[in-house]
Formats: structure tokens, C-alpha cells, sequence
């Protein structure tokens, strides 16, 4: 697809409005419809979006295949590590509301984020390793 | 004629159509558009049941990503269906005979969208107020911060709720909160997956190649040992 002109110009305007989509969608997951797999989906799909057009290579050069890797690893550290906070700080397992000592409530909503965010993360970068596996190694 | 009756009357017919599609194109590329497309409908069917979170997932994964993927695969396998006249008459027997099973099993479902059904009594009530009693374990300090925040929260849906409506959707409270540990290990899972892909698709090498080529040349261990 790397020679067509309209794919390419439309990609290239979409591919930056997605990938703010895709943290908005699980920034608002305690807000509004979606979360962290929804919006972990839609980032993936920003990178595998930009591969389809400008070629698995390029996107390669763009996001290695090392932080993939480590992407892949970060998010579900991140989720256990917030529970492992929780503990430190003097609550149970995955406990948000002693993250922050004067609001309980609006830790539990900031543990929420950060959680769903690490569900993002992994999801995304299995989404990426999919679509590399399937579409660029032979 | 209620409008949602109709509604989903029409959806059923769309995705029933879309469904014989699918079996019966012989153009591979042709079935992962129409899969794409059933995916689409059943979004709408979703949201038709107020069940944004799902509709979103379908449409994200169902919709897109996977027939992508799907896409992808048939880079490698080629777009045509291998021309296989014969009918599997014992499957489809299988097949009908499950079929009804289920729909047998659905006749002592409680009536769709019915408020009195068990499900909608047992333990739900608590989770949609978002009142379970998490915030009671803690003792007076999260009370006294609840009581100052409230007055913050008190134009949303439930002010006085264990997140100070802080968490307007009862999902992500569910998922990522009260059920927090499901999700730690459903991303486990998908993490798992992906790490196992990593693994299972490595490029091979050449010895590696050979290794396998031999494996497969070896006779069954068992017809070895007496």
C-alpha cells in the first residue's frame, strides 16, 4: 500500500488522532463507556494502522521490537505493582482508597486509571506482536 | 408494534442473513468482510441493550482489530476455499442436536428484560449504588472523607457512594475495583498470550528448522518400546 497516495495522506492525519483516542478512552473508563482493553485496542490498532500503510518496516524503525516486548511486560507489572502499593501503604491487595491518605475516594477512582491504563498497555502490545507475528515474519 | 421489538427483529434478520453468508461464500476474503460486518450488527444489538462497555469492545475487537488479523492470515494461506463437495452429515447432526439443547436450556430463562428475574436481585443492587461495604472495613477515617467530599459529588448520579461519584460507570467500578483481581489475571492471560506468541513465532533459525525436520522423520516412540 506504500505507493498509494490516499491511504497514505488519510493514515497519516488519522494515525495522531487515534493514538490520542486511545488514552482518552481509558482515562474516561470510570466516566464514560470503554477502559483499559478498549482503549489498549484502539492504541494498538494506531501502530498496526501505520504498519499497514507505511509497511511492517517502517513501523518497526518507529516502535522496536524490544519496547514492544517490554511494553508487553510493563503493563500487567504495572496493574500488580499499584496492588503491591496498596500493601505497602498499609491496606490489602489491590486496596486504592490508601493511596491517597486525605481522599480515599478519589484514590479509588486514581487506582482505577492507573490500573486500567496497565491493562491498556499489555493489551496493545499483544494487539502489536499479533499483527507483526501474523503480517511480518515469515 | 413496540419499536425495540422491531428493532431487534430487524437485527436478528440482518444477522442471521450475515451469518449464511459467511458458511456459505466461498471467498475467504469475501467471509472475514461479512464477519466483520456481523460484528458490527451485534455492536449495534449491544447498544441496543445498553451494554456501551460491550457494544465498544466489538466494534473495537470484533469489528476491527480481529478482522485485521484475519486479513492478515489470508495473506498467507490464499483467499480460496478448498472445493470440498462432500457433506458431513454426523456433524451437522451434532451441531442441530446442540443447537436445541440450547434453545431447550433458554426456556426456563426468566422473560428478556424481566425486573424481577434473580439476577437482577441478588447482589446487583449493591454493585449499580456502588454501596458493597468496601468503605466500612476502613473504619472513621474514610467516613470523615467521605462526608467532605460529598458535598463535591452531590450533583452526580450518587453523591454518597463508596467513590464519592467518583466512578459514574458501574463497569470499570466492577471490573476494576470490586473484581479487581479477575481483571489482574484476565491481563495475565492476554499477557501470557502475547509472551507465548513471542515464543511460539520466533523466526526459525536453520538449526532449529533442521531439529523439527528430524523430529517429524522419527518414528512414534511407542511403536519403539516393546
Amino acid at each position: 500500500m506504500r505507493e498509494q497516495i490516499v491511504p497514505r495522506v488519510v493514515g497519516k492525519m488519522l494515525i495522531p488522532y487515534v493514538l490520542l483516542f486511545g488514552p482518552y478512552v481509558i482515562t474516561h473508563g470510570e466516566l464514560g463507556p470503554g477502559g483499559g482493553f478498549q482503549g489498549g485496542v484502539i492504541l494498538g490498532s494506531a501502530v498496526i494502522l501505520h504498519a499497514l500503510i507505511f509497511g511492517v518496516r517502517e513501523s518497526r524503525k518507529a516502535l522496536p521490537r524490544g519496547a514492544i516486548d517490554v511494553l508487553l511486560g510493563l503493563g500487567i507489572l504495572l496493574y500488580a505493582g499499584v496492588g503491591v502499593l496498596g500493601l505497602l501503604l498499609g491496606g490489602s491487595f489491590l486496596d486504592y482508597s490508601v493511596l491517597v491518605k486525605s481522599n480515599p475516594a478519589a484514590a479509588e477512582a486514581l487506582g482505577m486509571t492507573l490500573v486500567e491504563y496497565g491493562v491498556g498497555i499489555t493489551v496493545a502490545a499483544v494487539m502489536i506482536t499479533l499483527f507483526n507475528k501474523i503480517a511480518g515474519e515469515r | 408494534m413496540d419499536s425495540v421489538f422491531l428493532y431487534d427483529v430487524t437485527l436478528l434478520a440482518l444477522m442471521t442473513a450475515t451469518a449464511l453468508a459467511v458458511v456459505t461464500v466461498r471467498h475467504l476474503l469475501a467471509a472475514t468482510m461479512l464477519l466483520g460486518f456481523y460484528s458490527l450488527l451485534m455492536a449495534l444489538v449491544w447498544n441496543n441493550m445498553y451494554a456501551m462497555d460491550v457494544a465498544f469492545t466489538e466494534a473495537a475487537v470484533g469489528a476491527g482489530v480481529s478482522t485485521i488479523l484475519l486479513i492478515g492470515a489470508l495473506v498467507h494461506t490464499g483467499t480460496k476455499e478448498r472445493e470440498d463437495g462432500k457433506k458431513h452429515w454426523p456433524e451437522l447432526l451434532l451441531v442441530v442436536v446442540t443447537g436445541a439443547v440450547l434453545i431447550y436450556g433458554t426456556f426456563d430463562m426468566p422473560p428478556f428484560g424481566d425486573p424481577s428475574a434473580p439476577i437482577h436481585h441478588h447482589g446487583a443492587p449493591e454493585y449499580i449504588l456502588q454501596k458493597v461495604g468496601k468503605a466500612a472495613a476502613h473504619g472513621s477515617e474514610d467516613e470523615s472523607g467521605h462526608e467532605s467530599h460529598a458535598g463535591a459529588g452531590a450533583g452526580s448520579a450518587h453523591g454518597d457512594d463508596e467513590f464519592a461519584g467518583h466512578v459514574p460507570n458501574l463497569v470499570t467500578a466492577v471490573l476494576a475495583d470490586y473484581r479487581g483481581y479477575d481483571t489482574m489475571f484476565e491481563t495475565a492471560v492476554i499477557f501470557t498470550a502475547g509472551v507465548c506468541l513471542v515464543l511460539l513465532l520466533r523466526p526459525a533459525n536453520g538449526r532449529a528448522r533442521r531439529r523439527r525436520g528430524r523430529r517429524d522423520r522419527r518414528p512414534e516412540p511407542a511403536e519403539e518400546a516393546p
